[in-house]
């Protein structure tokens, strides 16, 4: 069965003064539509790289890029990646749309944003600037703004940065577009304003059967929003399955790592929380072996240093569910505790 | 913003009385005395005095100065109440005793060559500034790029007065293009376009080219940091296409704060471009000014040509504001 979104073998890097960044390595994921797929990851870890390229908004001058990334469009399937770049730029903001991580800065300061939503809307549709107005106020009106009629003509900065996010969400959706990806879209906000603003895109999610990329560092929004999970580690899939399976019987040591280190509210006392020690890996000549080989504290279990002379393959350790590591899901389970009954 | 503008005319127009009265004092702390300069060679205490009082030196600066202002509205008859008053219809700058005239006079016949200078230089370096910064910026790192960078070094680098004596070197001697004898002619630019363009096009010229570098240079950091911004990302995950983007998003961005130095600059050499004038053979302001400096003392033309050059930069400052708010809605308060 084909999903609307098909990401095969995706590597993008990028040549700078230091060496190759392969910022994207041999990256596969799918989402259908109504469904949210979260990619989870530190930064640096490459999880915006990809998104970006799938949106054609990469510099095509200095990036490399390969793999393919399908839209299973009604009429025909279309490949991002190999399109012309006329044909991609036709279908940003139609079929997808993009919404950044900082509202402060995504929104043109010199234009309202009644201006903002309505030139994106009339470049896909026929009407005058009254009827893009309309259109801009109905929206904002959608994604929560209150007196929307009175507010579609002022600017940016008169707005708080929930609401510019709001106003982002708006613009992006305009067009109904069929994939939306959100880069970071709470990072920049306060946390009861992330929970408002991820609520939203559920709702008009819902609304629009659209399918949706979650792109965050934020173990708790993925819990809250996604179906499906990427993990992220040094430009590669290091684990990727249902959300469940993530959360409960994590086959990755770094997945695990990143679990504990989020604090819980239903463990009470002196309960430290476990950082995970070093940095992530640079980008530019990555080390052979297992990327998060050096910060694994279970790489002894593992015979023959292996981690540290091969890359473990992305494997399916249960139904659906791919982790790239040596250890067998027995191991894993047994060294870090978990494979908790949902 | 009708509140905004409002309240910046208000400021303006105290600003301008600041100004004058600060250039009125200044004068008068200069040691130069012009009721003796222009008393003969049998001068006595008498005639310096009556000198001093017929050019109403003999009151203190705040009534020299309130009576400037009031002539500026009302006009203002100079001399002693005798046969020989002259009346200086308002505006009145004042009436210089040297040249027998009135200061506005003089002025007007001036003005025009200077306006005809800094417009012709303003629209050719703005041009040519922005269109190469703009060029500059899009083709980063390639010929284009490089060229005009070649052109921002050799444009800031060179003074004007090597400019301007190469261009007569050059244009006038030894291609002959334009006539040396008409150098300077002032031509109206309404009944004698060609006219006008061979006396001022050479000297808008030599001015613009320093500017026009600067603004190259300007424009084109500019574009590329506004290129880089996140709301043009943003245009462009629209759909945009890039034409528009650069033309819309772009520009509106990188070019207002252009719009300022542009309106400063605009203003300064209305007050007067000393050098070009010179060069060229001009006679705008800066000339009139620096010979009323340097030869006579005249000092109702100093004080009206410091008076009129300033009055053009603050009031530029108040259309540059207003413009600037605008452009950019985050002014408007």
């Amino acid at each position: 069965m084909t999903k609307f979104l098909e990401v095969k073998n995706l590597s993008v890097s990028f040549p700078t003064e230091d060496g190759l960044v392969k910022a994207s390595n041999d990256v596969s994921y799918s989402v259908d539509l109504g469904k949210t797929l979260a990619i989870v990851g530190e930064s640096g870890s490459g999880k915006s790289v990809s998104n970006l390229a799938i949106m054609g908004l990469h510099n095509r001058a200095t990036t490399q890029i390969s793999g393919s990334a399908f839209l299973n469009l009604d009429e025909s399937p279309i490949d991002v990646i190999s399109a012309p770049e006329e044909t991609v730029r036709r279908l940003r903001g139609k079929v997808m749309s993009m919404i950044f991580q900082d509202p402060m800065s995504a929104l043109h300061p010199y234009f309202s944003v009644g201006n903002q939503i309505a030139e994106a809307w009339s470049l896909y549709n026929e009407g005058s600037k009254r009827d893009g107005m309309k259109r801009a106020t109905e929206m904002l009106d959608l994604v929560g703004i209150p007196s929307a009629a009175d507010r579609v003509k002022d600017f940016p900065h008169q707005f708080s940065g929930g609401m510019r996010q709001r106003v982002m969400i708006a613009m992006a959706l305009v067009n109904n577009p069929k994939l939306l990806i959100a880069d970071e879209p709470t990072t920049a906000l306060d946390v009861t304003v992330q929970s408002q603003i991820l609520k939203l895109i559920q709702e008009i999610q819902k609304e629009f059967n659209m399918a949706v990329i979650l792109i965050t560092h934020d173990l708790g929004v993925v819990a809250e929003v996604a179906d499906n999970v990427c993990v992220m580690y040094g430009g590669k899939i290091v684990e990727t399955s249902a959300i469940d399976e993530i959360f409960y019987r994590s086959q990755h040591p770094y997945t695990t790592a990143l679990l504990e280190s989020i604090p819980r509210v239903d463990q009470f006392g002196s309960h430290r929380l476990k950082a995970i020690s070093g940095q992530p890996p640079s980008l530019i000549g990555l080390p052979k072996g297992c990327s998060f080989a050096p910060r694994c504290q279970f790489v002894s279990h593992v015979s023959g240093n292996r981690c540290t002379t091969e890359d473990p393959e992305l494997t399916e350790k249960a139904k659906d569910h791919f982790a790239r590591c040596f250890l067998s899901t027995e191991q894993i389970h047994s060294l870090t505790g978990r494979n908790v009954k949902a | 913003m009708l509140k905004y503008v409002t309240r910046r005319l208000l400021y303006t127009a105290i600003l301008l009385l600041i100004v004058s009265f600060t250039i009125f004092y200044i004068f008068d702390l200069i040691p130069v005395d012009p009721a003796r300069l222009i008393c003969s060679k049998q001068c006595t205490p008498d005639l310096v005095e009556a000198n001093r009082h017929r050019l109403g030196l003999d009151v203190s600066v705040l009534e020299q100065w309130w009576r400037f202002i009031q002539g500026l509205f009302q006009g203002r008859t100079y001399g002693e109440g005798g046969v020989e008053d002259i009346y200086c219809g308002a505006p009145s700058f004042g009436y210089s005793f040297n040249r027998h005239e009135c200061v506005s006079t003089i002025i007007a016949d001036v003005f025009p060559t200077t306006l005809s200078l800094t417009i012709g230089a303003f629209v050719l370096w703005l041009s040519v500034g922005v269109s190469l910064g703009v060029l500059a910026a899009r083709k980063k790192g390639k010929f284009a790029d490089r060229a005009s960078n070649v052109f921002v070094l050799v444009g800031t680098s060179l003074p004007t007065f090597i400019t301007g004596i190469l261009v007569v070197l050059f244009i006038v001697l030894k291609f002959h293009l334009v006539n040396p004898l008409e150098l300077g002619d002032w031509k109206n630019p309404i009944t004698d376009p060609i006219g006008w363009l061979r006396t001022f096009f050479f000297p808008c010229a030599t001015l613009a080219l320093a500017y026009a570098a600067t603004y190259t240079r300007f424009t084109r950091s500019n574009v590329l940091e506004i290129s880089s911004e996140d709301y043009i990302r943003t245009a462009r995950a629209k759909g945009l296409s890039e034409k528009v983007i650069l033309r819309k998003h772009t520009l509106r961005a990188a070019l207002a704060p252009i719009v300022t130095i542009a309106g400063l600059d605009f203003a300064g050499l209305l007050g007067g471009a000393i050098i070009t004038e010179g060069i060229f053979g001009l006679s705008g302001l800066g000339k009139l000014s620096l010979k009323a400096v340097l030869e006579t003392y005249d000092l109702p033309i100093i004080v009206a040509t410091t008076l009129v050059g300033s009055a053009f930069v603050v009031i530029m400052n108040l259309i540059v504001d207003v413009a600037y708010a605008y452009l950019d809605p985050r002014v408007r308060t």
